[in-house]
């Protein structure tokens, strides 16, 4: 998506995602992969009670691949989306959910209390386009945050992993959505790192006040820096053979050539008496 | 479309409807693909579905006989009903066919098995 900037700018979400577009999400074993992690890393916020099959609205659902996630984990889901191209590589894929062709910013068509949680991989951001001149972004917001407020049932979750384009845009989201009566807010992983950084966008419907979530790479790096201060200790140096075992792993996980460690691997070659 | 989906849909989200509920269903072409039998999530979902309107969907695409009236205080217990309420929810699919909303009378069509629930401009509520 970098490559090519961002999508929002380029046409309505409808045209975008034709079928060359739609075709990627099949084919690019690495988009596959992001959505796959993502997915997974939004069904783990919705904090779903163990081993109980729900019933997920995943919102602006493409192809389905956030939907395989759910199907493992034994849920089942409904997904939306306003891409007919998309939809039709789903449905090719026999995906295991039921698709519906719909405009998240027209509002949600089902019944108030339908949904155990609800999931969305970035999507929420091409809501704050205005693709035709009847759209206003914030009247359609929170259009669609107020009939998602109904759709839950109380105590349950709505988690939004989105590429927003600024902060105005997630203060917008995050101003309609607490305007329709929900609370929470935005957990960000790997704030630090510009390649890792995710958003997620949080949202409680009822229930009891709850505790946002915290971000993955942020805790961590907070204890030590804490223990640091407080034992006046410094983590032992890490030896030439641990940075090299360090390295080749990393370099496995990303499928590159590696050569097997032995009792050789980070020693110092010895010099020649010869 | 899935039962179960239909059961949930309502219309709305037009200007002007209140309930939207039940979408009527007129079907040309339906199918019956199988979905993983999960007991615990039926007897769940069976307190959110609206039963008549369940019941008049099934016959409305043709796989009501199987479906009681009315739903006894016992169906937990009955595993053969339950599997009848999990081939009506889950297995029959609506490939072709359309929605009709009972208040504006406008009709959303179904292919490929996905109901259109585009509104235009002048549809959408403010």
């Amino acid at each position: 998506m970098s490559s090519s900037g961002r999508p929002e700018h380029q046409a309505p979400p409808e045209i975008f995602y034709n079928e060359t577009e739609a075709a990627k999400y099949t084919s690019n074993t690495h988009m596959i992969d992001i959505q796959q992690k993502l997915s997974e890393r939004a069904l783990e916020l919705l904090a779903l009670p163990d081993d109980v099959s729900c019933y997920i609205l995943d919102i602006g659902c493409g192809s389905g691949l956030s939907g395989d996630v759910l199907t493992e984990a034994d849920h089942v889901w409904v997904g939306i989306d306003i891409s007919p191209s998309m939809l039709a590589v789903a449905r090719e894929r026999e995906v295991e959910g039921d698709l519906i062709l719909g405009d998240m910013g027209d509002g949600l068509p089902f019944r108030p209390g339908t949904f155990d949680g609800v999931i969305s991989i970035s999507a929420l951001q091409w809501l704050c386009n205005a693709d035709k001149k009847c759209h206003s972004p914030a009247k359609r917001m929170l259009k669609f945050f107020r009939t998602l407020y109904s759709v839950m049932r109380n105590g349950t979750r709505a988690v939004f992993q989105l590429y927003p384009e600024n902060s105005a845009q997630l203060e917008l989201l995050t101003q309609q959505a607490m305007k329709a009566g929900f609370t929470g807010g935005l957990v960000v992983d790997f704030p630090n790192s510009s390649k890792a950084k995710k958003i997620f966008l949080c949202l409680f419907c009822g229930g009891s006040t709850q505790a946002l979530p915290e971000g993955l790479g942020t805790e961590n790096t907070a204890t030590n820096v804490r223990q640091k201060h407080v034992k006046g200790q410094r983590k032992p140096l890490k030896t030439l053979r641990d940075r090299v075992l360090e390295k080749k792993e990393r370099w496995r996980r990303r499928g590159r050539e590696t050569r097997p460690d032995t009792q050789y691997t980070g020693r110092k070659r010895r010099s020649h008496h010869f | 479309m899935k039962l179960l989906t239909h059961n949930m849909l309502t219309s709305s989200v037009i200007k002007g409807v209140t309930k939207g509920f039940p979408l009527k269903i007129v079907a040309s072409k339906v199918e019956v693909r199988e979905v993983d039998y999960n007991e615990p999530f039926i007897i769940k979902t069976l307190s959110k579905v609206d039963w008549p309107a369940l019941h008049q969907a099934a016959n409305e695409v043709g796989y009501g006989e199987d479906l009681p009236i009315e739903l006894g205080e016992d169906f937990q217990k009955d595993e053969t009903l339950l599997r009848k309420i999990h081939n009506a929810l889950l297995q029959v699919d609506i490939i072709e066919g359309e929605l009709v909303c009972p208040e504006s009378g406008r009709k959303f069509p179904i292919s490929n098995g996905i109901p259109n629930m585009l509104l235009s401009e002048h549809e959408v509520s403010s």
